[in-house]
């Protein structure tokens, strides 16, 4: 992992050719979600992870979950894509309750998780394949694979890629079947720091681009505030929304090291510091350590 | 697991060490081991034919052997004999691998049918396959058939094991990530999880055939009148111990080449790159 492409480290702003991709289509509208008095346990005799959450998250708005771990973000996370069943309450996606995995609304993991026996072409043709849209697969592939600036690496085998790269092929993957949402799960905490924020601004912007829907889970309130729109903040014990604030900065902003940025970054670290103190004060909570 | 059968590591390394010869090393060291095992059979065929007692079995050494060897490969006999026994190994394997697979995929899939199959399967796989002979003889209508299934009984275990540990070693994330693409069973079935423990499945049939093979020739011993069992039967009778010898030597070089395919279909199909497996 330690070893980074140059490709990974380019600023997306550098890269702009890619936003007038050729034959690049327009996803449709981003997904408008509802979720509604979302309850769970594991099991009955231990508490509530999650605590009657009800929110909205609006199309094209990208939205970070943020929480130390043990909130239950994750869980919430899995219940929006449709991978775990709430115990009580529901989750509804353009006016349909989700039931199971779909490839409309994608999650991506921490780790990418590519099928080593198959080229990147193959790993990022994948969904189109399980929803029996191989047709497509010979032009959307290219479309997809170019949106994430590795056009070049259509036939290499996916293990010889960096890690930055092979999330880059993940997040390709996740686009190629048109989702109208994308659910990330700490996808870049494996990354180096350089890498982890090029995907950061490069996500955000691509989401922004098709007007995906994009709800991030992340214990990091550097990677919040570069790529939210909106911040829940949850708190533990059990899992419940404690802040919803919006994060009010220009994409020229997001990139780090203004006044502005800061400023966000200092007000969102003491949201943070009230909401995990709030509900544990036993643990140490020092957030006194400077932003990345 | 498929390197126990060689002779490397330190074994090849102690006594005397060879010049160095970049990639032809290999193949020297190779022809090496050849080379000292003629020499010791032909020291051997040397004791046999200078003794008093043995001198009948002279026929044994070499220079005999490999001339009977080399007629028997001119007038066809080779073939007619190595013939019938790879179609039965074949059947063998292929009815092992048709049960021991999906058999494998299952208990390695439920934790369930894993432990409840554990005993009986580990009690089954340690009985000797010939054992089995006087079942499969009341069992099948030919002699054939009874040798086929004494292959397949000692075939499918190393199959079913290597796939069930294969399938057991596979990243959760991969499926997890196909349910997420939208994969249905199927999808899961031929393009996660048969792809990734194809190695584990060839390198399960590749023990298999070796076990399969040394299985055969005392399974040929039983009534069919066809086979390399049965050549070495014939020969033994006979008194032509050089069609004996030269009939080992072909089991052994079909063996050896059965091995060597088999593992070059596990490299092909090996998708692990630069780290060990």
């Amino acid at each position: 992992m330690a070893v980074t492409k140059i490709k990974d480290q380019t600023p997306p702003h550098t890269t702009d050719a890619k936003q007038a991709a050729p034959g690049l289509t327009p996803a449709p509208n981003g997904a408008h979600v509802a979720v509604k008095g979302l309850s769970h346990s594991y099991r009955k005799a231990d508490g509530l992870v999650l605590d009657n959450m009800t929110f909205d998250i609006h199309p094209g708005e990208v939205i970070a979950l943020l929480g130390r771990s043990g909130c239950g973000k994750s869980t919430l996370l899995h219940m929006l894509a449709g991978l775990t069943h709430p115990s009580e309450g529901e989750v509804v996606i353009n006016g349909n309750v989700v039931e199971h995995p779909s490839p409309k609304w994608v999650m991506m993991f921490q780790a990418p998780s590519l099928y080593p026996w198959m080229t990147v072409a193959q790993n990022a043709g994948l969904g189109l394949k399980f929803t029996r849209r191989s047709y497509e697969i010979a032009k959307r592939v290219p479309e997809v694979l170019e949106l994430v600036d590795l056009a070049a690496f259509a036939d290499r085998n996916a293990q010889e890629l960096s890690g930055g790269q092979q999330q880059r092929v993940a997040l390709a993957r996740s686009l190629a079947p048109r989702p109208e949402m994308l659910l990330l799960d700490e996808p870049f905490s494996a990354l180096d720091a350089f890498t982890r924020r090029s995907l950061q601004q490069d996500v955000r912007k691509i989401a922004k681009d098709l007007g995906l829907t994009l709800v991030i889970v992340t214990h990091d309130v550097g990677e919040a505030v570069r790529m939210a729109d909106r911040v829940l903040v949850l708190r533990a014990n059990p899992g419940r929304i404690a802040e919803d604030t919006k994060i009010a900065l220009s994409d020229a902003e997001r990139s780090g090291g203004t006044e502005a940025f800061g400023r966000e970054h200092t007000r969102l670290m003491g949201l943070y510091a009230d909401v995990a103190e709030r509900s544990d004060p036993a643990v140490d909570n020092d957030f006194t350590r400077l932003p990345e | 697991m498929s390197d126990v059968t060689q002779l490397s590591g330190p074994m090849a390394r102690t006594g005397f060490s060879l010049p160095k010869l970049g990639r032809l090393r290999g193949l020297a060291n190779g022809l090496l081991g050849v080379g000292l095992l003629l020499m010791l059979w032909w020291i051997g065929g040397r004791i046999v034919e200078t003794s008093d007692d043995l001198f009948a079995f002279a026929d044994f050494a070499p220079a005999p052997t490999l001339t009977r060897l080399w007629a028997m490969l001119m007038d066809g006999e080779v073939v007619a004999m190595s013939g019938p026994s790879l179609r039965r190994v074949g059947l063998g394997l292929f009815y092992a691998t048709v049960i021991g697979v999906p058999v494998g995929i299952m208990i390695g899939r439920m934790k369930r049918l894993n432990e409840v199959a554990n005993v009986p399967f580990q009690f089954l796989r340690m009985i000797s396959p010939l054992s089995w002979m006087p079942i499969a003889v009341m069992a099948f209508a030919t002699w054939d058939g009874a040798i086929i299934f004494l292959i397949g009984m000692a075939a499918v275990w190393p199959i079913l094991f290597s796939t069930a540990g294969g399938v057991r070693r596979i990243d959760p994330a991969w499926l997890k990530v196909a349910r997420n693409l939208g994969a249905n069973p199927l999808h899961m079935l031929f393009s996660v999880i048969l792809p990734a423990i194809a190695v584990d499945v060839l390198s399960g049939i590749r023990l298999a055939l070796g076990v399969a093979w040394v299985v055969l020739v005392p399974a040929e011993y039983l009534g069919v009148t066809s086979g390399l069992g049965y050549a070495i039967n014939d020969a033994r009778d006979t008194l032509e111990y050089d069609r004996l010898a030269a009939t080992v030597v072909v089991i052994g070089i079909i063996g050896f080449a059965l091995d060597a395919l088999a593992g070059q279909l596990i490299k092909k199909f090996n998708w692990v790159r630069s780290e060990g497996h």
